[in-house]
């Protein structure tokens, strides 16, 4: 489904990694693992096609990924939490599927905020919550997402242990429905699932 | 395609609307910049006449400019810029829906005040309502050519007063048109010429404008 080919990575005047490639079926998990600065992001960054690669190319379903069809399929969750200071929750996650044309109800909405710990929060603006529950709000994208690709940037930072188990299940979930995700994370969570592939860059 | 720009435009609105003090101050700085020229020149009408279309415009450029740097920096700050690039839609109509907003909080209140501030330069109602007229189809294009600006500094140390220096040399065109407008109607030549030409800019920069836009922000976001 997934599949990068001889990929290069240049940054400033610093080449970060060469000849990488991968192929990534229904049902993986994809664990990118490497040190500060060994360009784990800069990877994610080239797989959502936010950052052209130097050389290679990446393929979705064996096409280029530069079309809109890809990122009709694709669910990205940066280490920033893309989510609106002044909005409520709620709002946030209505506003979040309707840009990215998803159709997602204020129950489905409510249901996924009360799975992350948020109930009784989610008339609340943004900008009152404390770090760790702005990145529950961010998380809450996952609980009703459908789309099949997910690549996700340090999921767990700033989650307590039962939040680590929660996104481990859920993450699990999207993989037996046949999902892909890729990864990078410095703890290692274990994650129940079928196919888990690791991928140092050093 | 008009959802995806409605999404955005309602999104904007509603942050906008949580935000009011920015569309406050962008209009209580065009009215107190507009209303200190007739207290420093004096109460001779035929002079304020005179100067009002071009104080008027200069103004409107001006708290135009206030806003622009905003546009796409909080957004990117906050990563939700990222994810709208990643929205299965053209970016170019994302940065259209955000341009539309952009106006609807920053031009069009100007253009609802125009005509009470142009009572205080002694125009006549028929240079007034051309005024209004003016800046209602004028400033779209403000928004529209103030969106490259903001796309090309965007994330930048200091970009604000590289903005102003990118954008106000293209404001200068709808400056004359908009400002010869009232002047043709004062002089009695009619100012239909000048309005279309107003409309035209506004046409072009809508349409084009949002895809240059899109195209520095894909850049900026590598």
């Amino acid at each position: 489904m997934l599949e990068a080919d001889n990929l290069e990575c240049v940054r400033g005047e610093r080449r970060l990694f060469a000849g990488l490639g991968f192929k990534l079926e229904a049902g993986e998990l994809l664990y990118l693992q490497g040190k500060n600065g060994s360009g784990k992001t800069s990877l994610l960054r080239m797989l959502i096609g936010l950052l052209p690669p130097e050389t290679g190319e990446i393929r979705w379903k064996g096409e280029s990924i530069k079309s809109d069809e890809f990122r009709a399929d694709l669910c990205y969750l940066g280490h920033l939490n893309a989510i609106k200071e002044e909005l409520t929750p709620l709002e946030n996650l209505l506003a979040s599927a309707h840009l990215a044309d998803e159709a997602l109800s204020e129950d489905d909405a409510l249901d996924a905020l009360e799975q992350v710990g948020l109930a009784g929060r989610e008339d609340l603006a943004c900008k009152y919550l404390s770090q760790g529950q702005k990145r529950r709000v961010a998380l809450a994208r996952l609980v009703k997402e459908k789309r099949p690709l997910w690549i996700l940037d340090e999921p767990f930072v700033a989650l307590d242990i039962a939040a680590v188990d929660w996104l481990a299940g859920i993450i699990s979930g999207h993989l037996q429905r046949g999902g892909l995700a890729v990864m990078t994370t410095h703890q290692l969570v274990d994650i129940p699932a079928g196919t888990v592939r690791e991928l140092r860059l050093s | 395609m008009f959802r995806i720009i409605a999404a955005v435009i309602g999104r904007d609105l509603k942050l906008a609307m949580r935000r009011q003090a920015d569309i406050v101050s962008a209009l209580f700085f065009f009215i107190i910049v507009v209303s200190l020229f007739p207290l420093g020149i004096g109460p001779e009408p035929e002079l304020l006449r005179k100067l009002a279309p071009g104080v008027l415009w200069v103004a409107a450029l001006l708290a135009t400019m206030l806003s622009l740097p905003r546009m796409f920096a909080d957004d990117h700050r906050d990563g939700t810029l990222e994810q709208l690039a990643l929205a299965p839609h053209p970016l170019g109509l994302v940065v259209t829906g955000k341009v539309i907003a952009h106006w609807l909080v920053s031009g069009l209140p100007l253009a609802l005040i125009a005509p009470v501030l142009g009572i205080q330069f002694d125009l006549s109602t028929d240079a007034l309502i051309v005024l209004t007229f003016a800046i209602l189809i004028g400033t779209p294009a403000l928004s529209g050519i103030g969106a490259i600006g903001a796309a090309l500094t965007m994330g930048l140390r200091g970009g604000g007063v590289l903005l102003s220096l990118l954008v106000l040399p293209l404001y200068i065109p709808v400056l004359i048109f908009g400002a010869g407008a009232v002047d043709a109607t004062v002089s009695g030549l009619g100012g239909e010429g000048h309005l279309s030409l107003l409309a035209a800019l506004t046409f072009a920069s809508l349409g084009f404008a949002p895809w240059a836009s899109a195209a520095a922000l894909k850049i900026a976001l590598e």
